[in-house]
This record gives structure tokens, sequence and C-alpha cells, in this order.
């Protein structure tokens, strides 16, 4: 053990301040990520989870290039694509997919064209990696608050809205005829669903958020049928990987090629990927066994 | 019998632009009586549901359930739908569904106490689910999934229940199976039964009466009394004739158009065989 912990915790990884708050910004966006992810899945709504971050990638370059943190565009664009994707209705899924797609394919135009000024004018290419692959480390402490904030209410709101939204995922009318204002529910979740990504996308960037969205939360009902368990599970693996990506950030700054370190987008990607394989195949076996078990009978 | 009426619908019209999808709905039904509302595409069966469930209201007349006029979240309606799409992999467990009746309109998270617990079981016991009552929904029949939901209803304690096509997804033991159940629940509680179906057959032994609605236009009453060649012509406007062969009933419509939208009725002493028109 004396011998591991040095190896596995380089010198200076818990004295930095920026591994600190990269810890303590990365746990609780990873919990929000995780838990709003169950609910997607049980939604079948990951496809607007990651159109959020798309247009919230948009609004992040759009923020850089006037001076604002870019935290501030992804929330704001985020924010502002949720809703207008729910009171878009639900009259032809059909139609609603290709307007999505559509106003996608502009947004990500013009993020493009926010990049590629937001280059010319810092004279630098570092900005497309924040936006596009996360930038924890390089944070600017007087956001973690702001952040971790962002986060907990949206924890506590779903908590509020737990059970209103299972009874309208299972069955919307059902919830109708019982006085839940379905169309209401759905738009509170979307904003939840907007603010987890976009507090993802300032941790594993816009393009793999939705990774932090999905992929806990795919591995969690693949190892429990208990609604609870599985926020708890998905919240826990998200935490995880994120907690390893940045140790083997961290660790991986003497490394080739270039000893600059490795992203922390790419570990966490990685390790949730690992997550969802193990929980598949546990699933498999234990499916497998009470398949024989019943056999026996 | 002197039973109090849980739901009247007053000369019930709902009008969609210039189109009368209901006209002069005129109906009373009584606690603890099973209905079977029947009809071909198209009558206005799931639009006559929603008025009840107060989802939509109607252009002409009034209903009240239990002397009340109908609100949304009205509980004393409770309502099953036909069908539920949930993945396998969905976090919820069969008891986890039922206990959506109990306070799934409620914000927060639900807490675990013995009473909720018990509540749960009652129902599922009573549509016989206590066997996969841990099991993932998702991962249930339709048969199965049909019974949670109306345990679910159930869990509302409403005098009236609802029931949109339970039958159509079902095959023919599961739907006779449905049907016995729902009318043992409603008699023993004394909660009046609609049960909206296109193939009356599984419901002929059940129901105490049919309301049968063609065309926007309905009739109540005892099956011998509305299933008759002249009061079904009357409703749908043009000739058609009941058939009792072999036990079975057939209602053939004049229209060669109205060929796949005819009810096929059999008789309630015939097992449920299949039974083909060419």
């Amino acid at each position: 053990m004396r011998g591991f912990f040095p190896i596995f915790f380089a010198p200076g990884f818990f004295t930095s301040s920026q591994v600190v708050n990269a810890l303590w910004v990365g746990t609780f966006v990873a919990a929000v990520s995780g838990m709003i992810g169950v609910f997607v899945v049980i939604r079948g709504q990951s496809f607007v989870g990651h159109a959020l971050t798309d247009l919230g990638a948009t609004g992040a370059s759009g923020a850089f290039l006037i001076g604002l943190n870019i935290w501030y565009g992804f929330l704001s664009f985020g924010l502002l694509a949720g809703a207008g994707v729910e009171l878009m209705g639900d009259k032809n899924h059909r139609s609603r997919d290709i307007a999505t797609g559509i106003i996608l394919s502009f947004a990500m135009g013009l993020g493009a064209l926010f990049l590629y000024f937001d280059t010319i004018t810092s004279n630098n290419a570092t900005v497309s990696m924040l936006v596009l692959f996360g930038s924890i480390f390089v944070m600017d402490p007087t956001m973690t608050p702001i952040v971790i904030g962002v986060g907990l209410a949206t924890i506590v709101l779903l908590g509020v809205l737990y059970r209103p939204l299972i009874l309208s995922s299972v069955n919307p009318e059902i919830a109708r005829t019982r006085g839940v204002p379905v169309r209401l529910v759905g738009l509170i979740f979307m904003i939840l669903l907007a603010a987890a990504v976009e507090d993802g996308a300032l941790v594993l960037g816009a393009l793999l958020s939705t990774a932090l969205l999905i992929g806990p939360a795919a591995a969690a009902v693949r190892l429990t049928s208990r609604t609870g368990l599985a926020l708890i599970w998905a919240a826990g693996m998200g935490i995880l990987a994120t907690w390893l990506g940045i140790i083997l950030a961290y660790d991986s700054y003497e490394w080739p090629p270039y000893g600059r370190g490795w992203p922390v987008s790419f570990f966490t990607a990685v390790l949730i990927l690992v997550f969802y394989l193990v929980s598949h195949f546990i699933s498999k076996r234990s499916r497998w066994l009470l398949i024989r078990e019943v056999n026996e009978k | 019998m002197n039973r109090e009426t849980v739901l009247e619908l007053n000369h019930i019209g709902v009008q969609f632009g210039n189109r009368k999808v209901l006209d002069d709905i005129h109906v009373q039904v009584k606690a603890g009586e099973f209905i079977g509302l029947i009809g071909p595409n198209g009558a206005g069966k799931t639009t006559l549901l929603r008025v009840i469930l107060g989802l939509l209201s109607p252009t002409k007349g009034s209903l009240q359930i239990s002397g009340k006029p109908v609100l949304h979240g009205n509980r004393a309606v409770g309502y099953v739908p036909q069908k539920i799409h949930l993945d396998p992999n969905t976090p919820l467990r069969a008891r986890d569904l039922v206990g959506l009746g109990l306070d799934g309109h409620r914000f927060g998270i639900p807490l675990p106490s013995r009473k909720r617990r018990q509540q749960i079981d009652e129902v599922l016991s009573a549509v016989d689910a206590l066997s996969f009552a841990d099991a993932p929904v998702g991962r249930l029949s339709g048969g199965e999934q049909q019974r949670l939901l109306i345990a679910q209803a159930l869990l509302t304690n409403p005098r009236i229940l609802l029931l949109d096509e339970p039958l159509s997804n079902l095959d023919i033991r599961s739907a006779y199976e449905v049907v016995r159940l729902v009318s043992r629940i409603g008699r023993e509680k004394g909660i009046a039964v609609i049960m909206v179906a296109h193939d009356m057959n599984p419901l002929l032994s059940s129901m105490d009466k049919v309301l049968y609605l063609a065309k926007g236009h309905a009739v109540m009453g005892e099956v011998e009394n509305v299933i008759q060649s002249d009061v079904l012509s009357e409703l749908y406007g043009y000739e058609v004739e009941v058939l009792r062969v072999r036990g079975r009933v057939l209602v053939v419509g004049g229209e060669e158009t109205d060929l796949d939208v005819l009810d096929l009725v059999e008789g309630s002493h015939c097992n449920g065989g299949d039974v083909m028109i060419q």
C-alpha cells in the first residue's frame, strides 16, 4: 500500500488547488448527470440530451467571444434549447425530430463560426478544446460555487418532481387524469436536463457530456430494477469515473508523446464504457442464472 | 335494484369543427355495474372516454360523477390505458408501478412504510400479481402489465373504473381472465366498470349492460335488448342484421366498406375459439 499510494496519486495531487477544485466540481456534476440520466433512459430522451449540449457549445463559443465565462453560454443556450424542444410539443415525433435536426445543424454552423472567431481573436486554439472537450483543470475557481449550486438545485428539484415525473413517463394519460400538469412537468424536466448536461459540458466538454449523462445511467439500470437504487448507482459510477479520470489525467502529466498530460475526458469516457460493459456482463449473467433456476424447478 | 348513480351523461355532444363526433349521449351508470362500451372504429369511443376522464370538455350537455361535475384529477375515475411502453431495462418494479396509484400525483419521493406496502400488496393480490411483484415492469407480458395497471387504478380508490380497450393486445385466454377479474373486483367493491372494446365477445358473460356506439350515437341496455337487428340498424342509420349462428352472434353490415369494422358477437356459452369471416 505504501508503495502503491504515491504511484497512483502523483506528488502534489491533493495539494494542488486546481485538482481539489476539479474533484469538487466533478463530484457534483457527475452525480447530477447520472441521476438525470436515469430519467432520460426511462423517458427515452437521450437524443435530446445530446442535442442540448451541441446547442450549448454554440452558446459557449459565443460567450467566449464577448468575454464571458463559457459556462454562462452553455447554460443559457442549453436552457433556451431545452424549453424550445419541449414547447415544440409531441404532436408528431417525426416532424419534431426533423425540426430538432435542422435547428441543431444551424446552431452547430453558428458554433463553428464563433469558434473560428474565438481562435483568431485569442490567437490560440485552446478555446475549441475547452468548449468541445472540457476544461475542468483550468476552470475559474470563482465559478465553482455557481456550478455546484446549479447541480444541487437540480438534484433537489428532481426529488420534488420524482413521482409525477415517473407517472407521466409511464403514461401521460393516467397522469393527466390524476391532475398532474404533464406538460409543465415535462418542461421542468427538460430544464433540469439542460442544467445537468451543461454542467457536464464543463467537465467533459460538449461532445462528451452525454457520456456522463447516459453511460452511468445505462449501466445502472442493468444492475437494479429499483428506481432509487438506479439513481444511486448511476451517481456513484459517474463520480467514480470522474475521480479516476481526474487522477489519471493528473498522473499522465509526464506521459508520452508530448509530456503535457492527457485530457480528463478521455479517461472518463473510457471508464464509463468499461462500467457499461461490466454491468452488461453482470446483468446477462444474472439473468442466465435466473432462467436456469426457473428451469430447474 | 336501488343503487346509487355514479355517472350521469346529460345529452353530451362533441363537435370538432363541423364534424359531430358524439351526438346527444344520454346515459346513467350505477355503482357496481359492468358496462361494455362497444362500437366499430371511429364510432367515438375514445372521444367519449376522454369526456368521462375530464380530458375533453363536451360541446353540448354536461356530465356528473357521483353527483359532482367532472374535473381534471378526478380521483373518482380510475383509468386503465390500453398499453404502456416501457423499455425492458426500465428501473421500475411491478409494485412501484402499482404504488403510483397511491401517490404518483404527489410531489417528492415516496417514503416506504408498512401501511403503504400493505395497501400495495392488497391490490396486487386482488389482481393476482403477487408472484411477479418485484419483477421489472418492462419485462412482463402484456396481460401481466394490464393487471398491474388495473391494480394501480384500484389504489386511487375510484367509483368508476375506465378501461380503454384492455383486451386488444391480449390472447383470448388472457382476455377472458382480465374480464373475469375486473368484473369480480367491480362486484366486490361496488365499483362501476366501463370497458371499451372493439370486440364484445369476451365481455358477454360478464357485462350487465352494453353501451353501443355507432356514428356518434349511442344506445344502452341489456345485451339481448340492444344487440338486435332493428335497434342496431337505427343506430347505424342503415340496414344491419344480427345473426345468431350456432350460439354465436354476428352483426353484419349493409355496406361493403364496413365489413372490416363489423362486430362479431359470440354466445356466452361458447368457448373462445377463433372465428373467421371471409
